[in-house]
């Protein structure tokens, strides 16, 4: 009687044993296969991030020895330092007009290639070659462009366009900066949109078409809701990637002239390596950093107002 | 009555046929119109050549010609070969292949155990890993600077590969293309007795090659083009990266522009073939994220 129960008993109590062997064999190997990454996500990732915290509350200027002063550096951000409000000012410009710019004009030539009975692949192709190529090449080439005398000058004269040169006038030469950055990163999300409408189903558009909707409100009403989370997806991403400009900034125009465009990202640099103030340059990464994840909050917050997901 | 309907039978053809040319018409019209958008959009690609086959002289010439008038090919050799730029190009290639490289198996390894091993803490790492997604890598460049150089480390090979080659974003977009394989497929290998990594190079990655070409094309175009880690991290012509370098000869003083633009145009080549030869893969890939924006 003993016997047969606890037979089963056994039995039943094998199994989980088992499985608890194999489980801890199965998390063995994969601590194994995570090592490698883990090891390199720790010491450039999660290392670096609490380490920049850290330096941030102290005056490390590389030679000396780093000793903690506290929220020092971050009063000097708001209270002191002149130079921060411009710096936060020219960041907040630059990514408010680019961002609104590259959407509008990405979804502009992603809707115009979809309009297209032939060619949509070489479009395509033609808008998103510089996407592929480094900033810093695109800089220089523009900044070619842009020289005293140089081919925009000549073009603004030939229209007899009293405009003085970009990168010498203070109030224009966020302008240069922004043309080179809509040049060389639009193509990005005009293939992302385009794509995103190559995915409308065309029977939609159809049933408007036969319903006597016109193309203004096709797009409108139809085609921009089904695309929206595309949409917000790339107005996402290119504010994040705006708010740290930098490389077009250090080639074209040095955060000049005076500081009319020096942005969060250059100030980082150059408090960072310029002036070696490891701690004050780290206060203003950390700043970035929040800006970033406040306006990265506020979209989401704000998407239900215009993005449609289809549930 | 069947006067008033006659005359509306036979207008209706021609005015269909006069639609339909109006449509051919509109139709060209847009294509043109497109590609004169096109082509001003490419002028910048011209201008660098065109600037780059010219006489300095000629390239701070007010006003600026269109055409040089004498085409100096040649430019290209004479920036390649007696300027450092084939060494930069060589660095260039270094880095972002070794940053590549280690970013595929690296990925490759944490994404088969996120997608397949059960551990403890697995979910509670993931989102670690995704959480950085959002950290501005200049705000990274400051400490990884201090350790690189505690390291000893600024001015080399690995200074510049290893603190770029840990993305989480490899192993997170791997992750989701090995969580659409069939479990199956590897179930009867594993009864077989055949170990994980042995599954995970032969079946695993042989059906995971297009997300693993996409992980690869965009990781080596990103440090291709990579400028804010170089220009920390390396101090001199000897380890500088294309991007780099040409940003030395521009604020170097008396740097000749045509061998700028020269070194310009070699450092867009990669970049410029694979988005020719590789465009449905990259559009295919793009779409992937339109995909991911939308879920």
């Amino acid at each position: 009687m003993t016997e047969t129960v606890s037979t089963p008993q056994a039995t039943m109590a094998a199994p989980p044993r088992r499985r608890n062997r194999m489980g801890a064999q199965e998390a063995r190997m994969a601590f194994i296969f995570l090592l490698p990454s883990l090891l390199g996500f720790i010491a450039f990732m999660l290392f670096p991030i609490v380490a920049s915290l850290a330096i941030s509350f102290t005056n490390w200027q590389l030679i000396s020895a780093p000793s903690f002063i506290g929220f020092a550096n971050y009063q000097r951000l708001f209270t002191l330092d002149p130079a921060f409000f411009t710096v936060l000012g020219n960041t907040l410009f630059f990514t408010a007009e680019y961002l609104v710019l590259n959407i509008v004009v990405s979804l502009g030539l992603a809707v115009w290639i979809s309009s297209l009975k032939r060619g949509h692949r070489w479009f395509r192709v033609i808008f998103f070659l510089p996407t592929f190529t480094p900033s810093i090449a695109a800089s220089v080439v523009w900044l070619l462009i842009f020289t005293p005398g140089g081919f925009m000058d000549t073009v603004f004269q030939t229209l007899s366009l009293q405009v003085p040169n970009l990168l010498l006038d203070p109030k224009l030469a966020m302008q240069a900066v922004i043309i080179v950055t809509l040049w060389a990163n639009v193509g990005y999300n005009m293939v992302l949109f385009n794509a995103a409408l190559d995915l409308v189903p065309q029977s939609y558009l159809e049933a408007a078409k036969i319903d006597g909707a016109n193309a203004w409100d096709r797009f409108w009403k139809i085609r921009l809701p089904l695309i929206s989370p595309t949409v917000f997806f790339g107005t996402v991403m290119t504010a994040i990637t705006s708010l740290q400009v930098f490389d077009q900034i250090y080639v074209v125009t040095r955060g000049g002239p005076g500081s009319a465009t020096a942005t969060l990202g250059f100030a980082i640099y150059q408090n960072g390596f310029g002036n070696y103030q490891m701690g004050y340059a780290s206060a203003l990464a950390w700043v970035m950093f929040l800006i970033i994840m406040a306006l990265t909050a506020l979209q989401f917050w704000l998407q239900r107002k215009w993005v449609h997901y289809d549930s | 009555m069947t006067a008033d309907a006659l005359p509306t039978a036979a207008a209706r053809p021609r005015r269909k046929q006069k639609n339909s040319r109006l449509r051919l018409f509109l139709d060209i019209l847009n294509h043109g119109a497109l590609t004169l958008v096109a082509l001003v959009f490419l002028f910048p690609f011209f201008w660098m050549v065109s600037n780059a086959v010219r006489s300095d002289a000629e390239v701070l010439a007010v006003p600026p010609r269109l055409l040089p008038t004498e085409w100096q090919w040649q430019n290209f050799a004479e920036a390649w070969l007696h300027l450092p730029f084939g060494r930069f190009f060589f660095n260039s290639a270094i880095v972002a292949g070794g940053v590549t490289a280690i970013t595929i198996v690296v990925s490759a390894l944490a994404a088969y155990a996120f997608a397949r091993l059960r551990f403890p803490g697995r979910d509670s790492i993931f989102v670690a890993y995704l959480g950085t997604l959002m950290i501005p890598q200049v705000m990274l460049v400051i400490p990884l600077f201090l350790i690189v150089n505690q390291l000893g480390w600024v001015n080399t090979y690995q200074g510049m590969i290893l603190p770029m080659a840990f993305s989480s974003f490899g192993a997170f977009l791997l992750r989701q293309f090995f969580l659409s394989i069939p479990r199956e497929l590897e179930e009867a290998a594993l009864i077989d007795g055949a170990s994980r990594l042995r599954i995970l190079v032969s079946i695993i990655i042989p059906l995971s090659l297009p997300a693993i070409g996409l992980l690869a094309l965009f990781t080596f175009i990103g440090q291709w083009n990579n400028f804010l880690w170089p220009l920390v991290v390396v101090n001199g012509m000897d380890y500088a990266t294309l991007p780099l370098g040409l940003s030395m000869f521009q604020t170097e003083q008396g740097t000749s522009w045509n061998y700028i633009m020269a070194g310009a145009a070699l450092s867009m080549l990669p970049g410029l073939v694979l988005a020719v030869v590789l465009q449905q893969v990259i559009y295919k890939g793009i779409t992937v994220g339109a995909g991911f924006g939308g879920r």
